[in-house]
C-alpha cells in the first residue's frame, strides 16, 4: 500500500511553512478589519469636531462694546435690565413687555432679549475647523468680499455657555441644557424601571423555570425577538400605552400634579424601558447561566434553599455580566430617537424638566431637530450637541464600569 | 416529618435503599439497588465508568432532583422515612446529609465565610467563631489556616480546598457525609490526608464514598459495594460486602475479574 502520508522533513518543513503563511495571511485580514473600524470612529468623530468649531462672520447692528463697558455675559439682571430699556425702541419695548415685563424676566431671559432685540448677533457665515486651519486665506477673502461689516472670529460652539442656554430659534443663543438634562432624567427613569424587571426575569427563566415546559420555551424565543423588534415599534405601543391609556398616570394627574398631556419623561422612560428590556434580560441570563454548576450544587448541598443561593452566591458571581449588560443597554437607550419622537418629546422648549411629570426635550431630539434646519450654523450646534450626548454617555457607561470592577474585586 | 428527626431507632443502618430504580428520561441509569449503610462506618461504592454509582450517592441526599428528567422508583429510608416522600423538604434532607464533590468547590469567599455560610442559612443561632475553629478542627485543617481566616478559600493549594469544603459540610452538623470521588483531583499526599480525615471522622458520621480507585477503597473503608453496568447500560449492584471480604474472597467472578483488574 502506498502511503500519502510523507513525513521526510524536506516535504514537512514545506507544508510547515505554507501552514504559517496561512495563518499570516488569516492576520493579516483580521487586523485588516480592526483597522477599518477604527477609521470609521476617527472619521465619524473629526468630522463632529470639524463642525463643533471654526471660524465665523459676525455681524451686529449695535457693537456691544459700547452697550457696557464689562461683557454683556458678566452683567447682572438690574444692568441689563437698564441697558435693555435705554436701547430698546417703544415699540419693540411694549411688544417685549406684553409677553412678559422686564421686571418679571430673569438674568438669561433678559440677556437673550437684549442679544436678539438690541444687539441683534449674527452669524452670517460659519467655517468648518478644517477650514479655519488650513485655508485661512481663502476664508479672509471671503469674508471680505461678502461680509464686508462682519467681525471674523473664532469659535468654539461646544463651550461653557452652550451647556448652560436653553434652546432658542438662533444657532448662536441656543444651548443644550433642557435636552441633556432630559436625556438623565430619562435614562435614569429607564434604568430604574428596566433594571429590576430585567434582572428579576432573568432570575426566574434561569432558575426557576422548567425548560421542558413549551410555554417557558415560547417565553424565551420571544424574549429573543423582542430584542431585534425595531424601536419604532416600541414607540407606538408607548404611545398607546403609556401615553393614552395610562395617560391620568403618566401625566401625574392622579396623583394631583396639574399636567396637559401623558407626554411626560415618565411615559418615555417607561417606554425606553420596554425597548431596552429583552437586552438586559438575555444578558443577565447568560451571566447567571455562567454561575459554576459546582457552586450551586456545593450551596445546595448544605442545606440552602433555591433563594439563599441565588441571592449569596448565583447574583453576586452574577452581577458583573448584568452590569455589562446594563452598559449596552444605556448606551441604545441614550441615543435612541424615534420612539422619543412617538411618545411627543417637544422639539422646542425652553424650561427645564423638573421631574417625572414634566414634558421635556432629549439630546438625540434635539441633535435630529437642528440637523433637519435650513441654516448652516444649525449644523455646528448639532455637531456640538453630538459631542455632549458622546461625553454624557461615556460618563454614564465609565460609573457602570466602576461598579462592575468592584464587584469583580469583591467576589473574586 | 417528626420521623426524619427522631434520633432514636435501634436500626443500626443510617441509611437504606430498597429495591431503588433511577432513571434520566426513558435511560434507566440504575436498575434495583438495595443497599443498608452501616451507621458511623465508611461505606465505599466502587465500579468502572459510567456504572451509575455517582447517581446512586446523589440519590441519598436528592441531589438528583436538579436533573429535570430525573425519577425514581423504590424507597429510600432515612429514619425509617422515604426521603422521596411528598412531605419530605429535600433542603432539610441535604443539610442531614451533606456531600462533598470531586472537585474542591469553595466559595469564592473568605475561609470563615465559607464555613460560617451553610450554619448562617440553616439558622445556627450559637458563637460562629467556635463553629468555625471546631469544623476547620475536625478536618484537619485549623493548624494551616487559623491566622489567615480572612483570606479568599481560593487561594488554598487543592486538598486544603477539599478539606475546607469536609468542614464547610460538618459545619451543618449532618449525620450523613456523602463523598463523590473527593480525592480525584489531589496528589497522593492530600489523597492520603483526606483518608485519614475520613477514618477519623467516622467515629461520629456515616460516610459514603464513591471512588475510581479500588486501592483507596481498600484502604479507607469498612464496607463496600461494587456496581457495574449490564449490556443496557444501566448501572446494577454486583456485590456488597465487608471491605475485606470483598477483595479477599469475592464470591461473584465479574468482582474478581474487576478488582483484579481485567477491565474498567
Amino acid at each position: 500500500m502506498k502511503n500519502n502520508f510523507n513525513f521526510s522533513p524536506a516535504s514537512g518543513l514545506e507544508v510547515l511553512k505554507r501552514r504559517h503563511r496561512i495563518g499570516a495571511i488569516w492576520k493579516s485580514i483580521f487586523f485588516l478589519a480592526t483597522a477599518v473600524g477604527i477609521l470609521a470612529l476617527i472619521v465619524l468623530v473629526s468630522t463632529i469636531v470639524n463642525q463643533s468649531f471654526g471660524y465665523v462672520a459676525v455681524e451686529s447692528k449695535v457693537d456691544p462694546a459700547t452697550l457696557s463697558e464689562k461683557p454683556l455675559e458678566s452683567l447682572e439682571a438690574e444692568e441689563l435690565r437698564e441697558i435693555l430699556q435705554a436701547n430698546l425702541s417703544k415699540l419693540l419695548l411694549r411688544r417685549a413687555e406684553k409677553q412678559k415685563l422686564l421686571e418679571d424676566r430673569g438674568k438669561e431671559d433678559l440677556y437673550n432679549l437684549l442679544m436678539d432685540q438690541v444687539v441683534d448677533y449674527k452669524i452670517v457665515k460659519s467655517w468648518s475647523l478644517s477650514a479655519s486651519l488650513f485655508q485661512k486665506d481663502r476664508i479672509l477673502a471671503e469674508k471680505a468680499q461678502r461680509y464686508p461689516n462682519a467681525k471674523l472670529e473664532f469659535k468654539a460652539w461646544l463651550n461653557p455657555g452652550f451647556l448652560e442656554r436653553t434652546m432658542s430659534s438662533r444657532p448662536e443663543l441656543a444651548g443644550v441644557r433642557t435636552a441633556l438634562k432630559g436625556s438623565l432624567l430619562l435614562i435614569f427613569t429607564t434604568i430604574i424601571s428596566a433594571l429590576p424587571v430585567g434582572i428579576g426575569a432573568a432570575i426566574y427563566l434561569e432558575e426557576y423555570a422548567h425548560k421542558d415546559h413549551w410555554y417557558n420555551r415560547a417565553i424565551q424565543t420571544n424574549i429573543e425577538n423582542l430584542a431585534g423588534v425595531p424601536s419604532i415599534v416600541y414607540g407606538i405601543l408607548g404611545l398607546a400605552i403609556f401615553v393614552r391609556t395610562l395617560g391620568a398616570f403618566t401625566s401625574g394627574a392622579a396623583f394631583g400634579i396639574p399636567a396637559e398631556t401623558g407626554r411626560t419623561i415618565l411615559s418615555a422612560g417607561l417606554t425606553m424601558g420596554l425597548l431596552i428590556l429583552p437586552i438586559i434580560i438575555i444578558n443577565a441570563q447568560e451571566a447567571i447561566r455562567a454561575v459554576p454548576i459546582s457552586l450551586r450544587q456545593a450551596a445546595f448541598g448544605l442545606g440552602a434553599t433555591r433563594w439563599q443561593v441565588i441571592w449569596s452566591h448565583v447574583l453576586p458571581q452574577a452581577m458583573p455580566g448584568i452590569l455589562t449588560g446594563t452598559i449596552l443597554a444605556i448606551s441604545r437607550a441614550i441615543g435612541e430617537t424615534a420612539p422619543l419622537i412617538l411618545v411627543g418629546a417637544s422639539t422646542f422648549i425652553t424650561s427645564d424638566p423638573t421631574g417625572l411629570f414634566s414634558s421635556f426635550t432629549a439630546l438625540p431630539i434635539q441633535i435630529f431637530n437642528w440637523t433637519t434646519r435650513p441654516q448652516d450654523t444649525f449644523r455646528n450646534i448639532a455637531g456640538a450637541a453630538i459631542i455632549v450626548l458622546m461625553v454624557a454617555l461615556l460618563s454614564l457607561n465609565a460609573f457602570a464600569i466602576i461598579i462592575r470592577n468592584r464587584y469583580k474585586k469583591k467576589t473574586i | 416529618m417528626t420521623a426524619l428527626t427522631s434520633t432514636s431507632d435501634n436500626n443500626s443502618f443510617a441509611i437504606e435503599a430498597r429495591n431503588v430504580h433511577l432513571h434520566y428520561g426513558s435511560f434507566r441509569a440504575v436498575k434495583d439497588v438495595n443497599l443498608q449503610i452501616k451507621a458511623r462506618k465508611i461505606t465505599a461504592i466502587i465500579g468502572p465508568s459510567g456504572c451509575g454509582k455517582s447517581t446512586v450517592l446523589r440519590a441519598f441526599n436528592r441531589m438528583n432532583d436538579f436533573v429535570p428528567s430525573f425519577k425514581m422508583e423504590g424507597e429510600i429510608l432515612f429514619h425509617g422515612k422515604n426521603i422521596y416522600d411528598p412531605d419530605v423538604d429535600p433542603v432539610q434532607i441535604r443539610q442531614m446529609i451533606g456531600m462533598v464533590f470531586q472537585k474542591p468547590n469553595p466559595f469564592p469567599k473568605s475561609i470563615y465565610e465559607n464555613i460560617a455560610w451553610g450554619a448562617r442559612v440553616n439558622g445556627f443561632k450559637g458563637n460562629m467563631d467556635d463553629l468555625v475553629e471546631e469544623s476547620l478542627q475536625k478536618a484537619a485543617l485549623w493548624e494551616e489556616v487559623k491566622d489567615n481566616l480572612k483570606k479568599n478559600a481560593l487561594t488554598l493549594s487543592g486538598g486544603q480546598q477539599q478539606r475546607l469544603c469536609i468542614a464547610r459540610t460538618i459545619a451543618v452538623r449532618p449525620e450523613i457525609i456523602l463523598m463523590d470521588e473527593p480525592c480525584s483531583a489531589l496528589d497522593p499526599i492530600a489523597t492520603l490526608k483526606i483518608e485519614e480525615l475520613m477514618r477519623d471522622l467516622s467515629s461520629s458520621y456515616t460516610i459514603i464514598i464513591v471512588t475510581h480507585n479500588m486501592q483507596q477503597a481498600a484502604r479507607a473503608s469498612d464496607y463496600t459495594a461494587f456496581f457495574t453496568m449490564e449490556e443496557d447500560r444501566a448501572g446494577v449492584m454486583v456485590e456488597y460486602d465487608i471491605t475485606s471480604h470483598l477483595f479477599v474472597n469475592p464470591k461473584k467472578k465479574q468482582t474478581e475479574d474487576y478488582i483484579s483488574g481485567r477491565y474498567g
